[in-house]
């Protein structure tokens, strides 16, 4: 097996912004399983940042257990990273964006990860809207132990071994809206067109941005009975088409009136919603909420931007805290002296 | 766009940009493999069922493989793949009992006017079948111009003299200080067939240049020179020597210049540096030699003072280029400029010439002087037994060419003399060969090295200057050869899609280093060239479009800078990639001349 990625590159690879071709986003080679998924969520978080000409050097990604929770070892490879314990990211995640405000976060979990071990960490790294895009590679299964049902596989289906699943699976997506998570989306592995965008915009987003990828597992999970198989899921697709146009860049693409909705960001990028015209609303959460479960029990998986408020205030922010990396204060600025700790103490006589 | 004919054996055969560059099509890959291997002969011999000299193309091949070379497109600089060929040659054992016999005899007759290498191809291939094969030459020896032309410091004669030899050894009846005179006389010889491989025998002088009359006796024509001195009629030239010409032959003149004698050896040029025929390998060899290179000067006059040549004068010129890419040298008006020398070498251009062959033949001639050809497969001229190739056909070219026309001659001879139609030719030999070993494990290198292209070292210079006959490159040792034979790509490890098998993952778009795979809508070609990952914008090289996935798309693989490292196929959880080895062999006279188990 090849443990190295040759190092030449096509030649005439775009530039971004920044004078980086993607290849500079790139990662160590895969040790996934062939096929898997999560490689291609793994390039389109590549390809996304590539896009929106984020300085590596200027990403975090962080990390638990399970096949997914490796993938960051696959993709930017010159970023920052914590490959954390199992269902733990959102600690990690939760401190680091506090201590360093300025970072772009991409947290990468599984199913796993995040709806069995790591329920209770993930429900307050919504409740606090940390500013981070956290994305669940979700293939209904715990891949890296061999394939066991997780929390999220699919009331009836079928495992590798026969075995039919008898639970309900929790619908992450649902799951967020109702915690009041600020962007929620959901998309598919073997969807880059929707995923990437979708990925941009929520990394534009000011405070939690959520998406559940269906992302099978070729090992365990791909076999007929399965509901997160290739198949099965391009059959049971409904995606809702989405571009994204960063902020301060022109926006170049003509839509046909009455067939796009625009939501604009606080940064000033705007998401183009497509198929408009089915009156989906990304601000509405009842409406999302409806929206999802209509087409569970029409037995689609409704894909794209779910939900969005634009406005929402993300942790740092509302805690009031400090507007700069910790790393960048000063000692005056971490000790501001006896005089500031006097008035202070005299301010809470 | 329609999805790619895979059994269309062009396809896969362009793929492998060296081997489809070579006029004689060579699997060079094949050979590059078995070098580092270390199996000298074996990759001896598959050069030798291609090119029947690879001792001498491994030292003097113009190389049309190594500007087609893929690694040149993604790094600098090409694989050494003629080098490489020397590195085969210089470390085999000895392979003649390997070589195949003359065949037992057929019956028919045939002439070969020439001993150059189109007219020794034509025997090899001929040879095992049978044939009885009389070659004529007007030298003592055979080897045309490889061995009166191409200086024994650039190829020793051992070496010529061995794989020349080769050929000649299966039976082949040897007529030497023998000149055709006359095309009728062999014809009335009651040959089956007569191949012409005589060259372009013919240097180009500048008869109306004023002085040239008077000082004719130190004014030589560089093809004649070169001759006289390779068969030693020769064996000094003036101190000063100025040639004229920018061709591969005029670097042959000026080197051989400065081992005869020659210390301020120039070589004066009309046209610029860059636009000159020579190549640039060549014109470093001879920089590096001392010898400075003028451009932009075109001779004005030969000087003569008391009847002796002085030196000659020149027009300094600048090139104008043109809207339709017509060159023009314009004058600069400067003074002329004025270069003493004692001798002139003129190696400006060489022709045809067939005063020989008489017009009651039936043969006839283009108005350049090159003979009509029926087509550039069949070689068969106006007169249906007489067969023309090397640069006898179109002009002068080189041997590498003189070998392609040769193999493709010796297939014409053959179906004429069964009595067949020229027009049905055997298919070129084709295999395309699984090279899984195991899960993800190939039975070649496939990760691409990083190592750059090295030079081959060269003698002394001091040394290489006071002998005619040393050769100057040393060729790589095997070390060095091994090294270089990694940066091969292996491009005939083919990227074979399997469309049932594809459920499209992504995962080998995903992985693709250079970013040649694509899943996207069908479109036409020139449209969607534009819409892939990185634009298509090579048109010399094919899309591989698959038949209609799932999901509605298409596979498009842009072929242009694949790296053959099979990790698309590595990362592919149902084989619909697969890597195969594409053998691709020309056809010949006699197939399956050479197997290499
Ligand atoms: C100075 C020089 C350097 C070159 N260097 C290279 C090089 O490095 N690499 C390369 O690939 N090519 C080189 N070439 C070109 C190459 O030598 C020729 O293209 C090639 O040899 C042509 O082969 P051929 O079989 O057509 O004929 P030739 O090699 O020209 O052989 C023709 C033979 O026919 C004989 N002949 C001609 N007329 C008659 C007749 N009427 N009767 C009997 N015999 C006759 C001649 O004596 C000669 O031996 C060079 C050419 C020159 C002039
Ligand atoms: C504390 C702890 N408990 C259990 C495990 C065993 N374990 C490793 S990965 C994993 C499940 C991973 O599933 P998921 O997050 O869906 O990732 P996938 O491999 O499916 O991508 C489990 C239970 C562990 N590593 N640590
Ligand atoms: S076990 Fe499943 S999830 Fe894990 S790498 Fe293999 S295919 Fe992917
Ligand atoms: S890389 Fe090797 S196979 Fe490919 S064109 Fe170059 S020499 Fe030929
Ligand atoms: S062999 Fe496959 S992965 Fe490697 S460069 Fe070619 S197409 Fe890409
Ligand atoms: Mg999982």
């Amino acid at each position: 097996m090849s443990y190295i990625k040759p190092k030449f590159r096509h030649p005439r690879l775009q530039k971004n912004a920044l004078g980086f071709t993607v290849a500079d986003y790139d990662g160590a080679i895969s040790t996934l399983c062939a096929g898997c998924g999560h490689d291609s969520i793994s390039a389109a978080i590549r390809n996304a940042c590539f896009e929106s000409a984020i300085p590596p050097h200027r990403i975090a990604k962080v990390s638990g257990i399970g096949c997914s929770s490796k993938m960051p070892t696959y993709f930017l490879g010159k970023s920052h990273g914590f490959n954390s314990v199992h269902g733990r990211m959102p600690s990690v995640a939760t401190g680091a964006s506090l201590a360093n405000r300025a970072l772009t976060y991409i947290g990468v979990s599984g199913d796993g990860d995040t709806a069995s071990i790591g329920m209770g960490q993930f429900i307050h790294l919504i409740r606090r809207n940390v500013n981070m895009t956290y994305i669940v590679a979700n293939n209904g299964c715990y891949g890296l132990t061999k394939g066991q049902d997780s929390a999220t596989a699919d009331l009836g289906s079928v495992a590798k071994g026969g075995a039919v699943n008898p639970f309900d699976g929790i619908d992450l997506a649902s799951l967020a809206i109702l915690q009041g998570a600020s962007f929620v989306g959901r998309s598919f592995s073997g969807d880059k067109e929707q995923l990437e965008p979708l990925i941009r915009a929520a990394m534009a987003h000011n405070g939690f941005a959520f998406i559940d990828v269906v992302s099978p597992c070729v090992t365990f999970n791909n076999h007929t009975g399965s509901t997160k198989s290739y198949s099965n899921t391009r059959e049971h697709l409904e995606p809702m088409a989405l571009d994204f146009v960063p902020m301060r860049e022109e926006i170049r693409t003509q839509y046909a009136e009455g067939s796009t909705q625009s939501v604009t960001l606080h940064d000033g990028s705007v998401i183009h919603l497509h198929k408009a015209d089915s009156g989906y609303k990304t601000d509405d959460r009842m409406g999302a909420l409806n929206a999802i479960q209509s087409g569970n029990d029409a037995d689609r998986i409704l894909t794209g931007l779910l939900y969005l408020d634009p406005n929402s205030k993300d942790l740092n922010t509302n805690l009031n805290l400090a507007t700069r990396p910790l790393n960048e204060l000063g000692r005056r600025e971490l000790c501001p002296g006896s005089k500031v700790l006097d008035s202070i103490n005299e301010g809470l006589r | 766009m329609k999805p790619t004919d895979t059994n269309d054996p062009e396809f896969f055969h362009k793929i492998v940009d060296c081997q489809y560059a070579c006029p004689a099509h060579t699997p060079v890959p094949e050979y590059i493999r078995l070098i580092a291997q270390q199996r000298y002969s074996d990759a001896y011999l598959i050069n030798w069922e291609s090119n029947v000299f690879p001792g001498v193309l491994g030292r003097t091949c113009d190389r049309p493989c190594e500007p087609a070379c893929r690694r040149g497109r993604v790094e600098e600089e090409p694989v050494a793949i003629c080098r490489l060929k020397r590195v085969a040659a210089d470390y085999k054992d000895d392979i003649t009992a390997r070589l195949p016999k003359a065949g037992k005899p057929n019956g028919k007759k045939i002439a070969l006017i020439g001993g150059g290498p189109a007219s020794l191809t034509v025997a090899r291939d001929l040879a095992p079948l049978g044939y009885e094969l009389h070659l004529y030459d007007a030298q003592s020896t055979a080897g045309g111009f490889m061995r009166s032309e191409i200086p024994s410091f650039r190829l020793p004669a051992e070496v010529l003299d061995e794989e020349v030899g080769y050929v000649l050894d299966m039976g082949v009846h040897t007529h030497f200080d023998t000149y055709v005179d006359s095309m009728a006389e062999i014809l009335d010889k009651d040959y089956d067939a007569v191949f012409v491989g005589c060259g372009a025998p013919r240097g180009r002088d500048l008869p109306n240049l004023p002085g040239r009359q008077e000082a004719d006796a130190n004014i030589h024509i560089g093809l004649d020179w070169l001759s006289n001195v390779a068969f030693d009629h020769i064996d000094k030239i003036g101190k000063r020597v100025i040639v004229l010409g920018g061709g591969n032959t005029a670097m042959d003149c000026c080197r051989t210049s400065r081992r005869m004698g020659g210390e301020d050896v120039k070589v004066i040029v009309r046209s610029p540096y860059a636009d000159m025929k020579a190549s640039p390998w060549e014109k470093e060899d001879a920089v590096h030699e001392g010898i400075p290179i003028l451009d932009n000067h075109v001779p004005m006059e030969f000087v003569v003072e008391k009847g002796k040549l002085v030196g000659m004068k020149f027009d300094k010129v600048e090139a104008v280029y043109h809207k339709d890419g017509r060159r023009e040298l314009v004058s600069t008006g400067e003074e002329p400029a004025f270069y003493p020398c004692d001798d002139v070498l003129i190696a400006i251009g060489q022709e045809n010439a067939f005063p020989w062959i008489e017009d009651s033949t039936g043969i006839r001639f283009t108005s350049w002087g090159t003979p009509i050809i029926n087509d550039d497969e069949t070689f068969q001229s106006t007169r249906k037994d007489v067969f023309f190739g090397g640069d006898a056909a179109f002009g002068p070219s080189n041997i590498i060419t003189a070998v392609a026309h040769g193999h493709k001659a010796a297939v014409s001879i053959d179906l004429y003399c069964q009595g067949k139609q020229l027009s049905k030719r055997p298919a070129p030999g084709v295999t395309l060969v699984s090279q899984k070993m195991g899960i993800h494990e190939w039975s070649y290198d496939s990760v691409p090295t990083d190592d750059k292209r090295v030079a081959v070292p060269l003698v002394d210079l001091k040394e290489a200057l006071s002998s005619r006959d040393l050769e100057v490159e040393l060729g790589f040792d095997p070390q060095a050869a091994f090294v270089q034979a990694e940066r091969c790509l292996n491009c005939d490890a083919q990227t074979v899609f399997t469309s049932g098998n594809c459920i499209e993952c992504d995962a080998c778009a995903d992985i693709c280093p250079t970013s040649c795979i694509n899943f996207t809508q069908n479109g036409e070609e020139e449209e969607l060239r534009q819409r892939l990952m990185v634009p298509a914008e090579n048109l010399e090289q094919d899309l591989y479009v698959s038949e209609t996935l799932p999901s509605g798309k298409v596979l498009v693989k842009d072929e242009d800078v694949c790296l053959h490292c099979g990790l698309c196929a590595e990362r592919c959880p149902t084989a619909a990639w697969d890597m195969q080895k594409f053998l691709y062999s020309m056809a010949k006279a006699t197939p399956d001349l050479m197997v290499i188990k």
